[in-house]
């Protein structure tokens, strides 16, 4: 190893070594602690409750709608910004930002408030027989608005590398624009997009504040894993919840391991450029 | 010049798209919490934020921000500046341990601190035989709110740090500053938007967490409830404009926040582009 | 095809890229637009290729006005600077980019389209590397690939950004002979833009010289290198030796150099020789008293290079003599010679 000629090595791997260990390793040794505490067929059983099942389902299911409605939200917004320029955009672009920004708490009881049978949007679409509010609809669209940036901030900065040569040579080889578009841009956005739809899909997969005001919060319908979580703790039932939280914990380090893996750079640029979630 | 898609028909309909999706997306949910905060007009709206409640759910939102924002920022900066100035084994896996907030549920991370400092937990069973209690109080809602919030400010710093190398600090060691003077002097001018850039993110979750804080808090009305905490327990006691009065604080801090985002990044710009 | 570029101006904001001017070039030449960084040229070429829309004045291809036609439209090739090759494609992809894109009807089909590839690839020379993708080739097989991807559509009309710019010297002047070859082959129309006078005046039919948005010349390089229209094409073609002076009794003085010279009246005060339009002798002539001191002695290929300074330059000097005439003269570094004009030059100071 060279000499360090920078002062401070020991000071910052001290304090940081410290930090690591009392603020982000200790914790997790008590989880590991609760679940050494059950059985195999215990920690079997705790995680496959039927009502926890279901939560699963709900879950995902919603998860997955809001990643997509995402991907294509985010995909349009990040194109916008990044190609055109127009009045306004400055107020568009930090507009995106705002599901970072606002409280999560905030965002759920005003999603439900609006979205409710006699809210401003909810009374609109009620006579069409559509509920949004306390159905795995409404789950959906607080995790959609939680997890709005990852795509757009992922797709963004990709999309403005992207030389204006490369268009140039589409165009005067006669390409239209959908042709361009899928055999040019498209591949090279593909990456980022894939990334950012899988941090949006994490992240709804964890999100708790936004999502039980507007779930309802139904057994078997509109409970969310995160939930379910939260209801073991209030019944000081800790050994379920920690496992509940070991499968949450290792799907969503899963699902980062293997962004990480299909993406890495992509992944660092978002957490470097843009409100982290 | 031209691009795809640059055509005046498609670029019309693309931003109007954007426009009006982002507008019934994000704006009118933006728009409505003010609304309803005003709905009773404006005497309602100081009555609730004159409550007892809220000014001291506004209190210990402070507390938490003033004790997080300074920690995280001072490790922030150590950390950045261990990864980025220096090479040592362990250095990747360290950068991996500071993304687990990013990876963990705050529902899951303030369950990790009540397995811990809970009475149940082997740490919380040590610690209140002498008689001190960290969960559902205010020490707890603080640590996890340093533990879901302790990547950003580092997060800011390492990308810009090793962009810029260390060439500006070795030539002042040889000069001969010191520690001290030498962070002060050369590195701080360079990161200093960054660093501001850390702070408000920082600073804006701390404040708006929710998720983690309410596993640990044990919501005690005038000591464990924090202003999202507050805006919850109105809101389910069907208070409505007393929800949506902490609400519209909280989201007015979240448009400062984003207007300071977007002065920073203008900023940024026009001092790339002058140097460029 | 021929091309007509009339009245064709541009601005970008508040700077005049281009002052309205015109163009004719015939069906099947090789014209070259030479100029400085800022000159307009690579403008002038985007606005052929329909990249950039001109403020005023036309384009016609043949008889066709194409001033309104979209660039995809035009059926031009163009080569860019740094190729802007689709880096996720392979080789043969990208060559055949522009047969695909085409629409259902005018589509060739699967069968044609790969011989047509196929041939073209191996007119460049890199059959073998059809399955590469572009970071696998060099710069000059890159360069090649984005000319055979231009070329698939069969344009009538082929554009070159400075094409050989970003390449070594060696590959550079192989492949403008091979760009040379190809244009004869082929029989297409094609306008090159490039900064490099042996560039253009090697490659060109015609060079049209430009600076600040204008057309300063437009000529067959021999008699552009030979009777250059104003000093700027002149400085710009080659080195240039200046000579500064004032008028006395038909010599213009400096100091105690001097050269014979008409005083035509409002001529400037000044002339200007070639590195090859100058002789080293040993002693003055009445023609020119030119003394000088050799500062450096380079041979290049056929000739030597001497620089050459003196009190009454204000600038070193540049002579370029045959081998066998710096060996008469058997001078070295430090040496003292006269110089004597074969050939002067003299402009209207711009």
């Amino acid at each position: 190893m060279r000499a360090r000629v920078l002062p401070g090595f020991t000071l910052s791997l001290g304090v940081t070594l410290l930090f690591v260990s009392l603020i982000l390793l200790l914790p997790m040794t008590s989880l590991v602690g609760q679940l050494a505490g059950l059985s195999w067929s215990q920690y079997w059983a705790a995680i496959t409750d039927p009502r926890l099942l279901a939560s699963y389902r709900v879950t995902l299911l919603a998860a997955a709608t809001a990643s997509l409605f995402n991907a294509l939200f985010g995909l349009l917004l990040a194109w916008v910004l990044a190609r055109y320029a127009f009045p306004g955009k400055r107020v568009l672009d930090a507009l995106m930002d705002l599901p970072f920004a606002l409280p999560t708490a905030v965002a759920g009881i005003t999603l439900a408030t609006l979205y409710s049978r006699n809210g401003a949007i909810g009374a609109l679409l009620a006579p069409y027989g559509i509920e949004i509010a306390y159905s795995w609809l409404g789950i959906a669209l607080a995790m959609a608005f939680t997890s709005v940036p990852f795509v757009v901030r992922t797709v963004q900065p990709v999309l403005e590398d992207l030389p204006t040569r490369t268009d140039e040579a589409a165009l005067t080889l006669g390409a239209s624009n959908f042709y361009a578009f899928r055999r040019v841009i498209w591949p090279h956005i593909r990456p980022a997009v894939i990334t950012g739809t899988g941090l949006s899909f994490a992240r709804s997969l964890g999100e708790f504040g936004a999502v039980i005001f507007i779930a309802g919060n139904m057994p078997y319908e509109t409970e969310v894993v995160s939930l379910m979580l939260a209801t073991r703790l209030e019944e000081y039932d800790y050994a379920g919840a920690a496992a509940i939280a070991s499968v949450v914990m290792l799907v969503s380090l899963l699902l980062l391991l293997a962004i990480n893996l299909w993406q890495g750079r992509f992944y660092r640029r978002l957490h470097g450029g843009s409100f982290p979630g | 010049m031209r691009r795809i898609g640059d055509a005046p028909a498609t670029r019309a309909i693309l931003i109007t798209l954007a426009t009006l999706l982002t507008t019934l997306f994000l704006v009118v949910p933006l728009a409505s919490i003010f609304y309803q905060a005003f709905a009773e007009g404006l005497a309602p709206f100081w009555h609730n934020l004159s409550d007892q409640y809220t000014r001291q759910a506004i209190m210990l939102t402070l507390l938490i921000a003033l004790v997080t924002v300074p920690v995280n920022l001072v490790f922030g900066v150590f950390l950045a500046w261990l990864v980025t100035r220096f090479s040592f084994p362990g250095r990747r896996l360290l950068q991996t341990f500071i993304d687990i907030p990013f990876a963990v549920s705050p529902v899951v991370a303030g369950l990790l601190y009540l397995l811990l400092y809970g009475r149940t937990g082997w740490l919380g069973s040590l610690l209140s035989e002498a008689d001190v209690q960290l969960m559902f109080a205010w020490p707890g809602m603080v640590l996890v709110t340093i533990f879901v919030t302790c990547p950003f400010v580092a997060r800011e710093l390492i990308p810009l740090m090793q962009a810029q190398g260390s060439a500006d600090e070795e030539a002042a060691v040889t000069l001969g500053a010191g520690g001290w003077t030498l962070f002060r002097r050369v590195t701080l001018p360079k990161i200093r938007w960054a660093l501001v850039y850390g702070v408000i993110l920082t600073n804006a979750r701390a404040i708006g967490e929710y998720g983690a804080v309410a596993m640990v808090s044990g919501t005690i009305r005038g000591e464990t409830v924090t202003l999202p905490l507050q805006v919850e327990l109105l809101y389910q006691d069907y208070n409505t404009v007393g929800a949506f009065t902490s609400a519209a604080l909280l989201a007015a801090i979240a448009v400062v926040t984003l207007v300071v985002k977007g002065v920073l990044e203008w900023h940024t710009q026009r001092r790339g582009k002058r140097h460029a | 095809m021929s091309i007509r570029v009339h009245n064709v101006s541009r601005r970008f904001g508040a700077t005049t890229a281009l002052e309205p001017l015109s163009l004719d070039i015939a069906a099947g030449e090789m014209v070259g637009l030479l100029g400085p960084s800022g000159s307009g040229k690579t403008t002038l070429l985007r606005i052929i290729a329909g990249l950039e829309t001109p403020d005023s004045g036309t384009i016609h291809f043949g008889d066709r006005d194409v001033t309104r036609v979209h660039v995809r439209k035009r059926r031009v090739g163009f080569v860019f600077q740094h190729y802007a090759l689709f880096h996720h494609m392979s080789v043969f992809e990208n060559v055949a980019f522009g047969l695909r894109a085409r629409p259902a009807a005018e589509r060739p089909d699967n069968d044609e389209i790969k011989r047509r590839v196929r041939h073209l690839l191996e007119r460049v020379k890199l059959d073998s590397m059809a399955e590469r993708l572009p970071a696998q080739l060099s710069g000059g097989q890159q360069q090649r690939v984005a000319l055979a991807r231009a070329l698939a559509v069969e344009p009538e009309v082929l554009l070159l950004d400075e094409p050989f710019g970003a390449l070594d010297t060696r590959v550079r002047v192989e492949l403008r002979r091979w760009l040379r070859h190809l244009h004869e082959e082929f029989g297409f129309t094609s306008v090159f833009v490039t900064h490099d006078q042996e560039e253009a005046l090697e490659l060109s039919d015609r060079v049209v010289v430009m600076s600040d948005g204008r057309i300063e010349q437009v000529e067959a390089p021999a008699t552009l290198y030979r009777s250059p229209a104003n000093r700027f094409v002149f400085s710009f073609l080659g080195e240039t030796n200046r000579f500064e002076g004032e008028f006395h009794h038909g010599r213009l003085v400096n100091g105690e150099a001097w050269i014979s010279v008409d005083a035509r009246p409002g001529a400037a005060d000044e002339v200007l020789m070639r590195p090859h339009e100058l002789v080293v002798t040993t002693e003055p002539d009445e023609m020119a008293h030119l003394p000088a001191r050799v500062d450096a002695i380079s041979p290049v290929g056929s000739d030597v290079r001497l620089e050459l300074s003196a009190e009454w330059m204000r600038h070193p000097w540049q002579v370029s003599l045959a081998h066998h005439e710096h060996e008469r003269l058997g001078l070295e570094r430090g040496s003292h010679c006269w110089l004597r004009p074969t050939r002067l030059h003299r402009f209207e100071r711009s």
